[in-house]
């Protein structure tokens, strides 16, 4: 294990963009959008100038890839790019325009392989196609699913009004059920010749076609003459080992993995066409159902989203000091709480069933109890507000009678804090590395399985624990930082081999890392007292016009929020687009490659160290 | 070099001593924790050693002041001196717009005589299925008039009637508000300067009638006090009861005598709906 030194974060993009312009004097040319940032790239160079980008100028991380639509802007849609250095720096950003219709954008598969599932993503929600791209289907709905429902012109089912509030509700209420609207009616879309009473699915034919397989079992021989079988195996849906509705594909030959195939899109729920309907703030309680595990970082990161567009405008109050403070102690509270189930699930997918897992809940608990009493829930905590939080922490932990509490509570906050982050949470460290890290069966099972090499997990964009634990410290809280991390002391682990061992002594690592930082928090919120913290936003505040990514180092990776704002001069505004880069979706990209050559029995472990989470991964 | 298996037997003492503990820990709390407030205080906070198990539903986990289920309308206690029963929502809208999943119908009070708006909901309509239990509603209401609940034992056979809840069944009383959340209660109370609803002391000042000042207190039949001390003699005209019961900036700005009697009607149903519903409330427990 290795604690790596905090990083530089000098980078001149400006710079960088005019040596770009200089090389490429057609293709590029600056994105003069009213508060719009880098470059835009003619789509016919496009793979050239992204492959320059990388190995000329050292963006070598590619942290997301989306596609925006402008249906009524410019009639145009659009893929915009963020490029990292993973030394650290802010993003070159560049972006790729087509028609609407026939829209085509060379795919950049080979230059960042980490663009697979979004190039996928955007096909399937955009229906933007990606020529070059090897295996272009449908990533979160289904092969027979008749549009691509991000389009700007095309309405949900249930679909109301373009965006909320919607006036059925207020002056005049007509309450009614959404099931009493025919799911079937003429506000969906169908093809005319569908018959909705067969609707069938082709996706289970198209998979396998794709994994190249035309009939299920096959005969092989194998080294040394031995005939095997190679068999195609379904890991879930269902199956508690996936965390959630989540499925593999593979293809064994005996007990080795020959491909993995992710299936997902289980759980999707088209978040971000519901996101772009909301208000700004509305979509703040939305952000806690993505990765349910750490809402409060989830927060923290749409906040900044929205926050730097506020600051283009005249009357935006960024957040006091209090309420930094208080936002890095819900984020790193938020980082244990999360790391303390993800440790505890890995020993269940090795079959240490329950054990360590209930210990570490233990512990959790207690982290929730403060959030329910500061924010008010245990998981969807909603909390943080646009230039500050939702209210202050309150003085006492305190429960008081009544229909369903015969029993109360009543601990002075800050004393709870205090025990907790100086006594219990070590202590409890301090037992659970006695009880797992040198525990010879764990080792056996993790250690050098799963490997993932640090050039392949840059390609990939892998990002959080899955990233440091194939050595590379990058650590969006150092490399490109946010709110009061620069003032506070912190290492960043990482491991040196890459392999699920690693990665669980990464997040041990984080977690007391975390606690350091919890210690020098401590004293802050005792010396900011009384400071305001209490956002000053109006429940239907305008938000000027310009694009935005905000991103924060969530427990599992890169959260980054893709935020536009077309500002609507009239009436309540809502986000022209709203993208969630969710780290678990993309850390999945590495998951086939990962499990090659691995036995049955370890894929699961190897799932289990990546730490995903449905709610975000299908989105 | 270590011998394999080392640090398997290491671990092994650790589940030991934990499975040790709990037992332990069990006998010492034995029956404690439910009679001895301390005991279950220390059961559920940072002392506590070993495993343990809340025994949902005849042990519960405490929820704290600012827990929130579902939304619930605040009025006035049956027995308040002036305005008993009546909303504090003025049907101002903005929780239904700010409402994320738009789970929040109200119908507007309207005058039946001059159609104008008047600051009271006809109907108010939470959909519990939909709501996201966000807390929004309470946070943006200008009039502290929509609050979080703490009952979370909503579960029911039956969702197509039980669960979209009308006017009748979301109101309750500013006591139970000021019983289950007294520091909040406290704090909007000192905001608004008074423990009285914002429009009642705007309406009294401009009548020229104090209204009840802010003082900390967690006890409702306290605040009833310090409302009854502020008011005026009693109407020495008996006749006019409904009227009398009304503030006494409705008596200085009284109206019409038609407006007068729709008003009392209007009135009358409320207190009857709400006598209705502690009626039943007292006869399901
Ligand atoms: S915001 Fe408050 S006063 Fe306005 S309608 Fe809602 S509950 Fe009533
Ligand atoms: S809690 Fe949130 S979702 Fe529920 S009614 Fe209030 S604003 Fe709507």
């Amino acid at each position: 294990m290795v604690i790596a030194a905090p990083q530089t974060v000098d980078v001149d993009v400006n710079a960088v963009i005019d040596k770009l312009k200089e090389k490429f004097p057609e293709a590029v040319k600056n994105d003069t959008r009213q508060g719009y940032k880098g470059v835009i790239v003619d789509k016919s160079k496009l793979v050239e100038v992204a492959t320059s980008i990388r190995d000329e100028f050292g963006f070598d991380y590619l942290s997301s890839a989306t596609g925006v639509d402008y249906l009524g802007i410019a009639d145009e849609m659009e893929m915009v790019y963020h490029a990292y250095r993973t030394t650290g720096g802010p993003a070159l950003v560049f972006k790729a325009q087509t028609p609407r219709d026939n829209p085509e954008i060379p795919s950049l598969i080979d230059v960042w392989p980490g663009v697979d599932f979004q190039e996928r993503e955007v096909w399937d929600l955009y229906g933007i196609r990606f020529p070059g791209h090897p295996n272009l289907q449908r990533i979160l709905l289904w092969e027979g699913f008749n549009g691509h429902p991000m389009r700007k012109d095309w309405k949900e089912a249930y679909f109301e009004e373009d965006h909320k509030p919607f006036e059925s509700r207020w002056p005049a209420g007509h309450v009614h059920r959404i099931e009493e609207k025919n799911a079937y009616g003429h506000n969906v879309m169908y093809p005319a010749d569908l018959d909705l009473s067969r609707l069938t699915d082709t996706s289970e034919e198209s998979l396998y076609n794709s994994l190249g397989l035309g009939v299920d079992v096959q005969d092989l021989t194998g080294e040394g003459g031995i005939k095997t079988d190679r068999l195609v195996v379904n890991l879930g849906p269902h199956h508690p080992s996936t965390h959630g509705v989540f499925r593999m594909v593979v293809t064994l030959d005996g007990e080795t993995i020959e491909t993995l195939d992710p299936v997902m899109g289980y759980l999707h729920r088209n978040h971000e066409k519901i996101g772009e309907r909301n208000s700004f703030l509305q979509n703040m309680p939305f952000t806690d159902r993505l990765d349910y595990i750490s809402s409060m970082s989830n927060n923290l990161g749409y906040a900044l989203a929205v926050e730097q567009l506020l600051a283009l405008g005249a009357r935006y109050q960024p957040p006091t000091y209090r309420a930094e403070v208080i936002r890095v102690l819900m984020a790193e509270l938020t980082r244990i709480v999360n790391h303390l189930w993800s440790l505890g699930f890995l020993l269940n997918d090795l079959g240490a069933f329950f054990t360590p897992m209930l210990y570490a809940n233990n512990e959790r608990e207690k982290i929730l109890d403060f959030f329910e009493a500061t924010a008010g829930s245990r998981l969807m905590c909603n909390y943080m507000r646009f230039g500050g939080v939702f209210k202050d922490i309150p003085e006492r932990i305190h429960s008081v009678v009544n229909m369903v509490n015969d029993k109360v509570r009543d601990y002075n906050t800050m004393d709870y804090l205090t025990e907790m982050i100086n006594e219990r949470l070590p202590r409890f460290m301090d037992e659970y590395e006695r009880l797992l890290v040198n525990n010879e069966i764990l080792k056996t099972r993790t250690v050098g399985v799963g490997v993932l090499p640090a050039d392949r997990a840059i390609a990939y964009s892998t990002c959080g624990p899955l990233l440091r634990g194939s050595g590379v410290a990058y650590d969006i809280r150092r490399s490109d930082p946010y709110s009061i991390y620069p003032e506070l002391d912190f290492d960043i682990p990482v491991g040196q081999n890459g392999d699920i061992y690693d990665r669980f002594m990464v997040r041990v690592y984080e977690i007391r890392e975390s606690l350091r930082i919890l210690k020098q928090i401590l004293p802050r919120l005792e010396r900011t007292k009384g400071e305001e913290v209490v956002s000053k936003f109006n429940y239907l505040g305008r938000v000027p016009i310009g694009e935005s990514y905000g991103r924060v180092e969530n427990p599992k990776g890169e959260l980054g929020y893709y935020v536009v704002s077309a500002g609507d001069e009239k009436g309540p505004q809502n986000p022209w687009r709203y993208h969630i880069r969710a780290p678990s979706f993309i850390n999945l990209t590495a998951l086939g490659p990962m499990s090659k050559g691995y036995k049955v029995a370890d894929v699961v472990t190897i799932l289990g160290s990546i730490d995903i989470v449905l709610g975000e991964t299908d989105r | 070099m270590t011998m394999y298996g080392q640090g398997i037997l290491r671990g092994l003492t650790i589940t030991l001593r934990h499975l040790v503990r709990t037992y332990f820990n069990d006998m010492r709390y034995m029956g404690k924790k439910y009679f001895n407030q301390s005991e279950f205080e220390l059961r559920q906070g940072m002392k506590t050693e070993g495993i343990y198990t809340v025994q949902y539903p005849e042990e519960k986990i405490a929820v704290p002041e600012r827990f929130r289920f579902t939304p619930f309308l605040v009025v006035e206690d049956a027995d308040h001196p002036e305005r008993p029963g009546e909303d504090w929502c003025t049907s101002c809208g903005i929780c239904a717009k700010v409402c994320p999943p738009q789970c929040i119908w109200i119908v507007r009070g309207e005058d039946p005589v001059t159609k104008r708006p008047i600051p009271e909901p006809q109907a108010f309509y939470i959909d519990i299925d939909i709501c996201m239990n966000c807390g929004y509603c309470a946070e943006f209401c200008p009039f502290d008039a929509i609050k979080m609940d703490h009952d979370y034992e909503m579960a029911s056979y039956d969702r197509t009637t039980a669960h979209i809840h009308d006017k009748e069944k979301l109101s309750k009383p500013f006591s139970y508000w000021l019983n289950i959340a007294p520091t909040t209660a406290n704090e909007e109370a000192e905001a608004r300067g008074s423990w009285e609803h914002s429009d009642t002391v705007k309406s009294k000042k401009k009548a020229g009638v104090p209204s009840v000042a802010y003082t900390p207190t967690t006890d409702p039949s306290q605040v009833m006090q310090m409302i009854r001390a502020t008011m005026p003699e009693p109407a020495p005209a008996a006749e006019a009861a409904p009227t009398a019961e009304r503030s006494a900036a409705a008596v200085a700005q009284a109206g019409p005598s038609a407006e007068d009697a729709l008003k009392a009607e209007r009135l009358r149903k409320r207190q009857e709906a709400l006598a209705r519903k502690l009626s039943k409330e007292a006869g399901s427990q």
